[in-house]
């Protein structure tokens, strides 16, 4: 009888557990490379802040593509390939994969700010963007 | 007799295939698919072969279409995944162990490896050691786009640039590229005649 109930329950649990998981484990690395403490406001300031492309003169941000609302597709600004939500209450898949946490960060963080974010400044975005 | 009978079928059929792929000139090209003994009976033959490769498509696929292996010369793939750092002005850098993954799928399945319609036509319009890295600077690419006005592309709100194969061929993504299955946004079917 109990695992019955259990079975729907684990079911619903999962996705969310798949992000804790991966979160956990990403935030444990942040914290080795000497994240003391995140910080939700930083990381909105910074996911919205402008910064100017060397080559080319263009104002960038993480906007730029991914748009103002973060629980509505984005747009790739070169490409128009939908981008989808950020926010992980709309979209379970956001931030269940540490690979992909890193390899995105890696290069948006290059487009964007012209270099790669900090341990820092990545904990704090992700702790603005996860709680959406 | 019914041996005789089979390999007289059999032997047509072949003679018949490989004239289909030879045939390089577009009045042909449009009664193989509309008339054509082999479109009638065997379904329609794909342009390129379509993207199978998950890995491709996820890696690839996330920022831009998934160009079919197909549609550019292994050289040009080789010169391209080594210098994802520079992708077309963005950076596209992946792990090691993706690069080599992807690049040995684009290599292996390139145009100069295909049996297919507009590969075979790509690789011919191409010199022997042209590497380009975008598919529309292929003469071939050219050769088929030069009718289109720049307001239905280029200067068009809605697309901007040839690069986004799907947004008028409707089938890229199976990859076909026949004129049937055109749809210019904001214009509409693109007819030739």
């Amino acid at each position: 009888m109990k695992v019955k109930i259990l079975i729907p329950v684990v079911f619903l649990l999962s996705s969310n557990m798949v992000m804790a998981d991966a979160l956990n484990d990403i935030f444990n690395e942040y914290k080795q490379s000497g994240v003391s403490s995140t910080n939700e406001k930083a990381g909105k300031t910074l996911w919205n802040k402008e910064f100017k492309d060397k080559k080319t003169g263009q104002s960038r941000s993480c906007t730029t593509c991914h748009g103002v609302d973060l629980t509505k597709t984005g747009e790739h600004v070169r490409t128009n390939k939908p981008i989808e939500p950020m926010a992980p209450s709309v979209n379970k898949k956001r931030f269940t994969k540490v690979k992909k946490i890193k390899k995105w960060f890696k290069r948006n963080c290059k487009w964007t700010l012209g270099r790669e974010c900090s341990a820092q400044e990545q904990a704090d975005i992700l702790t603005y963007l996860k709680n959406l | 007799m019914n041996k005789v009978m089979l390999g007289a079928v059999i032997t047509g059929l072949v003679l018949f295939t490989t004239n289909l792929v030879i045939a390089d000139d577009d009045k042909y090209e449009k009664n193989e698919r509309g008339k054509g003994f082999f479109s009638k009976y065997f379904g329609k033959k794909l342009d390129v072969a379509p993207v199978k490769n998950a890995l491709y498509k996820e890696e690839c696929g996330s920022c831009h279409f998934a160009y079919q292996p197909g549609l550019l010369p292994a050289r040009s793939w080789k010169k391209m995944m080594g210098d994802l750092e520079n992708h077309f002005e963005e950076n596209a850098e992946l792990d090691k162990e993706i690069q080599i993954k992807l690049t040995n799928y684009l290599v292996e399945n390139a145009a100069d490896h295909a049996n297919y319609k507009r590969s075979i036509r790509i690789m011919k319009s191409l010199g022997k050691n042209e590497a380009p890295l975008r598919i529309t600077e292929t003469p071939y690419f050219i050769r088929k786009h030069d009718e289109i006005p720049k307001r239905m592309v280029q200067d068009n709100p809605k697309l901007g640039s040839f690069s986004k194969c799907a947004a008028c061929h409707v089938n890229a993504e199976k990859g076909s590229y026949e004129e049937d299955d055109i749809r210019i946004p904001g214009i509409g079917r693109w007819d030739d005649d």
